[in-house]
């Protein structure tokens, strides 16, 4: 394989972009990242980004966007209907083939102009479950209960997982929520769907972000210190949640075990975890051991731009790793309800 | 490029207006079973599935992938979700391709599929924003204006599109799978149908349809022993621009000149249209054959009608297209491209039969999406390159 | 199987705030008080009409505001005769592309007023506006384009846009 590194990071997230459209909020993202990466846009040499129709109720809502880009001349240029993180796995594998020396990659999501956890009854099966309209809230609750019934945890533990994300979301300008609350103030709070509380649920907006990859030795040349992709694999669950064990997630389990995550220590993890359970259960899937600092960004409870948000977590790594407070990362990624999808992105500094 | 990249399993559904004896996960995996049964493989033999699919809007399904991972045999493998437009099924083969080419995967499953009945695609298509004026309907009334500028800069006589369409219906007759079947297809028969984006016939137009298509790729070791003979990829390329903007050129677009040029390049081809033995490539309306034979460089800037009237096109001509009948007889919309690019390597390993081109060597497949701002496309050939 | 489901319909209802952005709201703010707002590019100074906010070709931001006119040219046509639910017009009639006066860009409106067979490329065109006390934030306050009796446009004159 060859040696690919992140060299710029950019992203931008409000709990609502009331005046600027796609095209206008991540021109500047767009526009940040590839100055940041010292390589000129008109060198990067293909082009990759994730998003999804359903979230700007438009078809083609992906096509306007390239007007941010900047493809002119023409691209090389693809789209993934995933999270920004896919697109980062796409970009990776153009630059294995040896085709291209460098790529940029964003993802965007308008997830605050509908109701994200309604839309979302849409990705389940079309025929037997979509027509009940399952909350996406009322999906993971059933996930946690499960977690909770199978003595993985308990109501506190969501409370502590909350209560720690959004302390460190107070550093963190991206964020849409944060907090100084203790555990026993948020479950003071109400169910919106027991055992899930409103905190426990991820705080969606709208955003995007962007991150430029380079090969080898052009990341060298233009960057101090690049934060290398040592290992990236995703996996897939089945569909059904009846035929799931939903206490694990054994596609993240997979998919960490091939990124090569237990093979050093990891300082750093951002876990795209938008129920608090969930960010339990992927630390356990990844095994991470107590020593690693996990989501000090705030995670995905603290602002959560659906299909820009598994980029940004990758991207929250690699800026640490370029950064140099950090010298070895896992970036994560997840799709569909209760952690069906998930992708690994293990980061490291020279 | 570290590795080399063989279709070894090639399979589609039959196309149809309706196809309601299956469901969505039915339809994927009629296709993919029959790509599986033509590669000799079975489902554990396959390292990551590539789907691609046109919007999501068209079924009202969002990110279909996850529900269909089961039907696709993914659980516990690699899913990747490509969407690029029209050129989707393109673009998903190519990405597809790029996971064997890496050296990151043995054997690739690749699905493109979309049922349009399942919802109103036209519909789907023309969602407007509001404060807007919704002045042309579906992909047609987008497109026709575009043919209209052709036929205006070229000169060409009012009828190449006419002739195209009787052609690539004729093909259709020899293609089992082909949406549309019309056995009487003539020259009247086209130009007395309706007219419905003038300059635009019905007959002139694309069908609306259902189906899928799949390919199972592998790399060079495995590829040579598989049981029917591999089509090799020779060379990929894809480009896309802006819907628009000032100056564009969207009847002749640079981004499918870029693309053509890099494709070439790539495959060591200087004469297209003598060292091209056949090409499969996206005319969901009749004029577009033309309009691509120019921007494809098989013909120079204003002359791609002479092809058509010339009869170079033709399943006896020089260069035949659309072999297959094309998009013109059968349109799933996520998996046009992937037909197209199906299409290519089944003619190079000698799987076409009443529509093969004997002896063909060396086919294109090509797709374009969005306002003719997405172009995807493939050489393949029957020798290693 | 004696009686096989063969399809059953989920009616489907979603609703959207939907953002038109800062370039298009201006336009539309113009638009209500009949005034065609484009935006100019800084580096190429073509002027897009309507704003997208950026030239997408050369990747910057537009935010020169510059005021075409209301008359153009059509720089090409399709006479539209296919229902499709998002049509308000009557069938059939004359999509047109159409280059304002001052533009760059040509964008998408219908032609009246003209027998359907002698819409061209060429045509000269003005806007129809809605009455005063009618007109909105809306590309519908314009409410479609006539001929406005000029002779036609050389074709050398709107080549590149057709």
């Amino acid at each position: 394989m060859r040696d690919v590194a992140i060299i710029s990071f950019a992203q931008s997230v409000s709990a609502r972009e009331s005046e600027r459209n796609e095209v206008e909020f991540l021109m500047p993202v767009v526009r940040e990242a590839i100055a940041a990466s010292g390589i000129e846009r008109s060198e990067i040499g293909f082009t990759c980004s994730g998003s999804s129709d359903f979230l700007q109720g438009q078809p083609f809502a992906f096509v306007m966007a390239l007007d941010a880009v900047g493809a002119w001349p023409p691209i090389r240029e693809s789209h993934v209907e995933q999270d920004g993180a896919w697109a980062l796995y796409e970009a990776w594998v153009k630059i294995q083939t040896g085709e291209v020396e460098s790529a940029l990659v964003y993802g965007f999501g308008k997830g605050a102009s509908g109701d994200l956890g309604e839309i979302l009854a849409l990705s389940l099966d079309p025929y037997c479950v979509t027509p009940l309209w399952p909350h996406a809230d009322s999906i993971a609750a059933l996930q946690a209960r499960a977690w909770i019934e199978a003595g993985r945890g308990t109501e506190r533990s969501l409370a502590e997982i909350t209560s720690r994300s959004r302390r460190a979301a107070r550093s963190n300008p991206h964020a849409i929520v944060s907090g100084d609350e203790t555990p026993d103030e948020l479950l003071a709070r109400p169910y919106v769907a027991s055992p899930l509380r409103a905190h426990d649920c991820a705080a969606n907006g709208d955003g995007a972000s962007a991150v430029v990859l380079a090969a080898g030795d052009l990341a060298r040349s233009v960057c101090s210190r690049p934060a290398w992709i040592r290992g990236i694999d995703h996996r897939v669950d089945p569909a059904s949640l009846g035929v799931r064990d939903l206490t694990r997630a054994p596609s993240a389990e997979l998919a960490g075990l091939r990124a090569g995550v237990g093979r050093d220590r990891i300082d750093v993890a951002e876990l795209y975890a938008p129920y608090a359970h969930q960010e339990a259960i992927l630390r356990q899937a990844l095994g991470l051991p107590e020593t690693t600092n996990v989501n000090p960004s705030g995670g995905a409870l603290c602002g959560h731009v659906m299909m820009s948000c598994g980029l940004q977590r990758i991207g929250e790594v690699a800026r640490r790793i370029l950064s140099g407070t950090a010298d070895r990362g896992v970036g994560h990624a997840t799709h569909g309800p209760a952690l069906q999808q998930n992708l690994v992105c293990v980061l490291e500094g020279e | 490029m570290a590795e080399l990249c063989g279709i070894v399993g090639i399979g589609q559904t039959k196309l149809a207006a309706k196809r309601v004896d299956v469901s969505m996960p039915g339809l994927v995996r009629e296709a993919a079973d029959r790509a599986l049964t033509d590669a000799g493989l079975d489902w554990r033999d396959i390292d990551a599935v590539v789907v691609g699919k046109a919007p999501d809007t068209f079924e009202g399904c969002m990110l279909p992938e996850l529900y269909l991972a089961d039907a696709l045999g993914a659980p516990g493998k690699p899913l990747l979700r490509v969407h690029t437009a029209g050129s989707v099924g393109g673009s998903t083969a190519i990405v597809a391709a790029s996971l064997i080419q890496a050296g990151i995967h043995d054997r690739v499953l690749t699905v493109a599929y979309e049922k349009q009945s399942e919802s109103n695609a036209m519909w789907g298509l023309s969602i407007s924003a509001p404060f807007g004026v919704a002045v042309v309907a579906g992909a047609g009334g987008f497109f026709a204006p575009l043919v209209r500028g052709y036929m205006r800069r070229s000169g060409a006589p009012d009828d190449v599109g006419i002739r195209v369409a009787v052609k690539d219906r004729l093909n259709a007759l020899r293609n089992p799978y082909a949406h549309l079947h019309l056995a009487d297809i003539n020259y009247q028969m086209v130009e007395q149908s309706p007219m419905l984006w003038d300059p635009i016939r019905l007959l002139e137009a694309c069908p609306s349809s259902d189906g899928a298509c799949a390919m199972v790729l592998a790399r060079e070791k495995l590829a040579k022993d598989a049981p029917t003979r591999p089509a090799w990829v020779h060379a990929t390329a894809m480009r896309s621009e802006p819907t628009m903007f000032a100056g564009r050129d969207a009847i002749n677009p640079e981004a499918g000149k870029q693309a053509a040029r890099d494709l070439y390049a790539k495959a060591g081809i200087t004469d297209p249209r003598r060292e091209i033995d056949c090409a499969e490539i996206y005319v969901p309306f009749s004029w577009f054959e033309p309009m691509w034979m120019e921007n494809l460089g098989f013909a120079p800037e204003g002359s791609g009608w002479r092809m058509t009237v010339e009869g170079a096109t033709a399943l006896d001509g020089d260069l035949p297209v659309n072999m297959s009948g094309g998009v013109l007889s059968s349109n799933p919309i996520g998996a046009s491209g992937m037909l197209r690019f199906a299409e290519a390597a089944m003619q190079v390993r000698g799987q076409a039969g009443e529509h093969q081109i004997a002896g063909a060597r060396r086919a294109l497949g090509h797709a374009y999406g969005g306002g003719s701002q997405y172009f995807s496309m493939w050489i393949v050939g029957s020798e290693k390159p | 199987m004696a009686d096989p489901v063969k399809s059953i319909v989920t009616p489907i209802r979603l609703e959207y705030d939907y953002t038109p952005g800062r370039a298009t709201s201006r336009f539309l703010r113009g638009i209500a008080r009949h005034c065609i707002l484009g935006q100019e590019c800084p580096k190429c100074h073509k002027v897009y009409v309507p704003p997208r906010g950026s030239c997408p070709a050369c990747a910057v931001p537009t935010e020169r505001e510059v005021e075409v006119r209301d008359t153009g040219t059509v720089v090409t046509f399709s006479i539209i005769r296919v229902p499709s639910e998002n049509i308000h017009f009557e069938l059939p009639y004359a999509a047109i592309s159409v280059l304002l006066d001052g533009a760059g860009i040509p964008f998408f409106h219908v032609v009246q007023d003209i027998p359907l067979d002698q819409v061209r490329m060429g045509l000269r065109v003005r806007a129809r506006w809605v009455a005063t006390e009618a007109l909105a934030p809306t590309i519908a306050s314009i409410e479609c384009f006539v001929p406005s009796g000029e002779p036609d446009a050389p074709w050398e004159s709107f080549r590149e846009h057709s």
